[in-house]
Formats: C-alpha cells, structure tokens, sequence
C-alpha cells in the first residue's frame, strides 16, 4: 500500500474576473514509504498548493489524498491539523523559522503540537544536523546553511513518515544547496521518512532517482494561464 | 509547555507595547483599589471613630459640625456651653462619664484642646485608654501639656519642651500668647484624631490671656460615654426635642454616616472613573494586540504549519491578553501602594484617622480577577482574527 495516494486531485482559486482558476488537477499520484521522489516545475506551476494539498493546510475542490491510508481529503481543519502535526514534517524554500525561538525551541515546537516535546531528541536532531553548539541561537545569530539545518530537524521533529520540501535549497548558495540536499537526503531516510521534493534546479534533481515533472503530473500546469 | 511559551515568547517579541499596555492596567486596577479601599476604610474608620465616646453635647447646631469639632478636631466651634451643663450631665443617672472640652487657640496649626485628667480615663477602644507614653499626665491648672503622637512627631516637640500657644483654630504667627506650656508628656498612639491635638488642662483654654472673660466659666463641648448606648435616645429626647439650647448629637456613627451619605455621589464619580479607565486599559489591551495581528501573520501561519490547530492559536491569544493583564495587575500594587500611602498620610494629617493599605480587602482577589477577566475577553476580537488566518497565504513566498 503506498504511504500516499492522490486521485483526482482539483484546487482551483476564484479568478479577478469572476471565473475559477485551476491551479492543481492531478489525477494521479503515489509514493511509497521512505521513498524519495523529486518532483520538477517552474514558478507558478502549483508546487507548493500541491503540497498544501497534500500537507492539509488547503482543502481540496474534489478528489482525494490518502496518507498512510487515512483519507484526508473529507477531514475537517482540526483532523487536517492533527495528521500534520503527526505525520507531515514541511521544509519550506524560506526555512519560516520563527525568528523569536531559538534554535532548540524552533525544533521543540515542530513536535510539540504532535506527539510532544521531547527534548532529548530535539537536541539530537540539532546534533545530527551539526547544530549542537547552537542550541540556543536565535535565527537571526546563524548564517543561511544554519537556518536551512534547523528547518530539517524541525521536520524530523515529529518522526514524521513523510517530508515535504518546497524549493529547500532556493535560498542557499551552490555549496550550502548541494550539503543542504545531501542532509535532507540522509536525515529522512535515517528517521523511515519519505520525501516528497519540489524543485526547478536541474542540479538538484539530477540527485535523485526518481524525479516526476509536474507538468506531466498536473494538468493545470498545462493549460495556459 | 507550549502554549505558556508561545504567550511568554509573543510578549517578549513585542515587548514595548507589551509594557505599556501592562502599565495602562497597572494604572487601572492600582487606581481601582485605591479609590474602593480609600472610601471603603474612609468610611469604615470615620463612621466607627468615636474616640471612645458615644455622644457629644454642644451649642445648638448642626450634630455633624458638633462631631467634627469635638470628635474629629475639624470645623469651627459652633459655640460655648455654661459649666453648669457639663454638671448637669455628667450627674445624669445614664452617664459613664462626662469629659468637658474647651477649644480655640492652636499651636502652628495643631489645636490645643482643654480638657480634665479623665481623659486618661477614657478607654478609646475597649481596653485600651489614651496612656502617656513619655513623660507625665499634665496637672490641672497648671501650664502644661501633653501631645497626641502625629502631634509631636510633626511639631518635633519632646518631653520638657516649652511653647507658647497661639489664639484661634488656625496658626497666625501675630497672634501668639504669652503664656508659655511645657511638654510633660506624649500619648502613645491611638489611632484616633486624639493624636494630631496638643492636650492641656481645661483652665489654660478658659483663662488664656486675650479670651473672652466669660469664657472662663464655658466650655465648648462635653464628650459623653453612656452606661447603655441605648440611654442617648431620652438624652437625644430631653435636649434636641424639649429644650432648644443645646444639641445632644448621637449616635455618633450615625451623625457620620450622614455625613458620607451625603458624599455619596462623589464616591460614585470617583468609581466610575475608576472603571472607565479600566475600560480604557483592556480597550488598549484590544487594541494593542489586534494592531500586531498583521505583523503575526506570517508566525501564525507557521505555527498552524507546524500542526498547531486554530483553536490553539485562538487560546494562545486570549492568554496573552490575559498575560498583559497578569502582568498589569502585579505592577498595579505598587501603583495602589503608592496612591494610598500618600492618601493615607494626608488622612491622617488632616483628621487623625488611620487608614491601612496593607489590612487584607476583598477587592485586592476581584479587581484582579475583573481585569484579568476583561483582558482575556478584549483579546477574543484579536484571537478570532488569529483563527482565521491563512495559513497558506501566509507561508511566503508561494512557488
């Protein structure tokens, strides 16, 4: 069975002039468990709606996502909320550290609202991810790659069975992106996490077997907009 | 754990609007105690201070201008009684004890009242009688006198000291007397007006160079104690209904009352203040919280991101608000400290009483409470706002 299903998948936005605008129509999608996928497209082609979509943080027109058999797609916010903070680690291209929380506690809250704060592991994460002398730095007291780091253990930090990554390594410099990349690689095939990874960078997508391009997987993203 | 660091890690992030939304409350709830407190003890301590008394006997007038003058040491005597009323009284088959008063000369604006020795009798509050702390009692007829303790301290006057009195109720440095007193004692303090009056026999006010002649043979006021409470009603009968000479006031707490029944109103403006500012204060609360909405957004959207739900955002907001109102409140009680201890000083300069700021009141568990209550119901309007961001949209930039 795989860890996620997508089938039918409709997300469309109202349009200025009254009309709708489809910006996800995925008829089909799987991945399976601790699998790595890349998926390709450019700016505007319904990436990150698509992992909203699948994250929970959006709610579908039509269609259906099932994660680890559990169908998302009817759930209601709160059960949406739930399952990500349960099942979903996100990485996005910003990082979206909160700038108040250190380090530590930047991982702290990423289980907190899962399966509870567990500080040992954090601090294991941040160790795992070379950050073991910045437990208590703020974001703003580290460099980018450093922030990027703290963004991966705060994904790992619920245990999360999969990782969605939105443009991870959009932010860093050629050097940074390919260490970044390897460590998300690494982090999540350490912890049985699947990842699911959207990007337009040709050099980060030749790092992976299996890459889907999303204008293939979407049918929106074909359409003229 | 999380909530409480969500709420501790917002309020530090926007810590300036933090504190002075906190000291709005402050000022709010510490101006709240102190004017129920105040009016509360004002009230309680005027309508409850006799001095030991439970009636006063003086020149036809106003009872409450009776009681102000020989209770509380304030307002102009209304008049001078014959001697021989203070006889008559003090024969009376009701009467415990009868304590003649004679006023009119001060000493740099503290009165000199003239009395008996019995007024060492008196027991102020049950069991305890006005006792010379320092020095002796003064001895009648002689020019000696012994001060109330807010008296002495104030005048920086000490046992063996001598002074020379002044002529009428308030100081006027042309008109001294030439008599000269001495200090022989200094009561311990009572708690009652009895500490802002300098005491002196009664023959030094009636035979003071510059007097009226016939003063000499009058008092001012008798201070009356009863066998039975009960009794005033047929000295009230005998004096106030069938004779026209004199007024028997009594009860004495009533007399009083009357008196702040009649300042009610101010009472109640003074309130009403009171609670528009803490209205004003959980409004800044509301205002303050919901105009950082926009620049949350994005911390928001990622908490929600993170899993937290809607309703925790939402609780996390109310709490904040509630937070600042915590934090508010702990600062009000320096502000109410500061109010009342400066209330309290001029109380008791003026009148002798005593208030308390630090005796336990209901108010110090409500006002807490109210403020803290309304805070968390001002940050509903912000927290609905919190619940219903996007969180989506908020999670720049979108690819």
């Amino acid at each position: 069975m795989p860890l996620l299903e997508v089938s039918n998948l409709k997300k469309s936005y109202a349009a200025p002039d009254g009309g709708t605008h489809v910006v996800v129509d995925v008829p089909d999608f799987k991945l399976v468990a601790q699998a790595q996928v890349a998926l390709s497209g450019e700016s505007g082609s319904g990436k990150t709606t698509f992992l909203n979509l699948i994250a929970g943080i959006l709610a579908p027109d039509t269609g259906s996502i099932k994660l680890n058999g559990q169908e998302l797609a009817g759930l209601r916010e709160s059960a949406r909320d739930r399952i990500r903070a349960t099942t979903i680690g996100y990485i996005f291209q910003t990082f979206n550290l909160l700038q108040g929380y250190t380090a530590l506690e930047n991982v702290l809250l990423g289980m907190s609202f899962g399966p509870g704060a567990d500080r040992e592991f954090a601090k294991a994460l941040l160790k795992r991810v070379g950050l073991e002398a910045k437990l208590n730095h703020l974001p703003r007291q580290l460099s980018t790659g450093q922030q990027q780091r703290v963004a991966v253990a705060r994904a790992l930090a619920n245990r999360p069975k999969l990782v969605l990554a939105d443009e991870p390594t959009g932010n860093l410099d050629h050097t940074n992106a390919g260490e970044s990349l390897k460590l998300i690689r690494e982090a999540c095939r350490e912890n049985g996490a699947a990842l699911l990874l959207v990007s337009h960078d040709r050099e980060v997508l030749g790092q992976f077997e299996s890459v889907q391009e999303l204008a293939k997987l979407n049918r929106a993203a074909m359409q003229p907009t | 754990m999380t909530l409480p660091l969500i709420v501790a890690k917002s309020l530090r992030q926007h810590l300036l609007s933090t504190v002075v939304t906190a000291a709005s409350i402050a000022l709010a709830g510490g101006l709240l105690m102190a004017v129920w407190v105040v009016k509360t003890q004002s009230n309680d301590a005027f309508t409850k201070q006799n001095a030991g008394f439970d009636a006063v006997l003086g020149a036809r007038s106003a009872k409450l201008q009776l009681v102000l003058n020989a209770i509380f040491h304030l307002e102009a005597s209304p008049g001078n009684l014959p001697w021989a009323d203070y006889e008559d009284i003090s024969t009376n088959a009701a009467v415990a004890l009868a304590l003649p008063i004679a006023v009119g000369d001060n000493y740099h604006g503290y009165r000199l009242v003239g009395t008996t020795t019995n007024l060492f009798a008196v027991e102020h509050r049950p069991g305890r009688k006005f006792r010379v702390a320092e020095g002796e009692p003064f001895l009648a007829g002689y020019m000696e006198a012994v001060l109330g303790s807010f008296a002495a301290q104030q005048l920086k006057l000490k046992v063996g000291d001598k002074f020379h009195p002044f002529h009428g109720l308030i100081f006027d440095e042309k008109q001294q007397h030439a008599e000269t007193y001495v200090v022989t004692g200094i009561l311990e303090p009572s708690n009652t007006p009895a500490d802002r009056v300098i005491w002196i026999p009664l023959e030094g006010i009636q035979n003071m160079k510059g007097h009226d002649a016939k003063s000499a043979a009058e008092i001012s006021a008798v201070l009356v104690k009863l066998k039975n409470p009960i009794a005033g009603r047929g000295l009230e009968l005998m004096y106030n209904k069938q004779g026209n000479r004199l007024t028997f006031a009594w009860p004495i707490a009533q007399v009083v009352a009357e008196l702040f029944g009649k300042i009610a109103w101010f009472d109640r403006v003074l309130a009403l203040v009171a609670w528009l500012v803490a209205a004003v204060a959980t409004g800044s609360v509301l205002a303050s919280i919901y105009n950082s909405m926009n620049e949350r957004r994005r911390d928001i959207a990622i908490l929600r991101a993170l899993g937290a739900r809607a309703h925790t955002i939402f609780l996390a907001v109310v709490m904040e608000c509630a937070a600042i109102a915590v934090l508010g409140m702990v600062a009000a009680f320096a502000v109410y400290l500061g109010i009342t201890t400066v209330a309290a000083g001029i109380i008791r300069a003026e009148t002798g009483v005593v208030l308390e700021p630090f005796a336990w009141q209901p108010i110090f568990a409500w006002v807490p409470l109210t403020m803290i209550g309304l805070s968390a119901l001002a940050g509903v309007v912000p927290a609905l706002k919190a619940y219903r961001t996007n969180v989506a949209e908020n999670l720049v930039p979108v690819s």
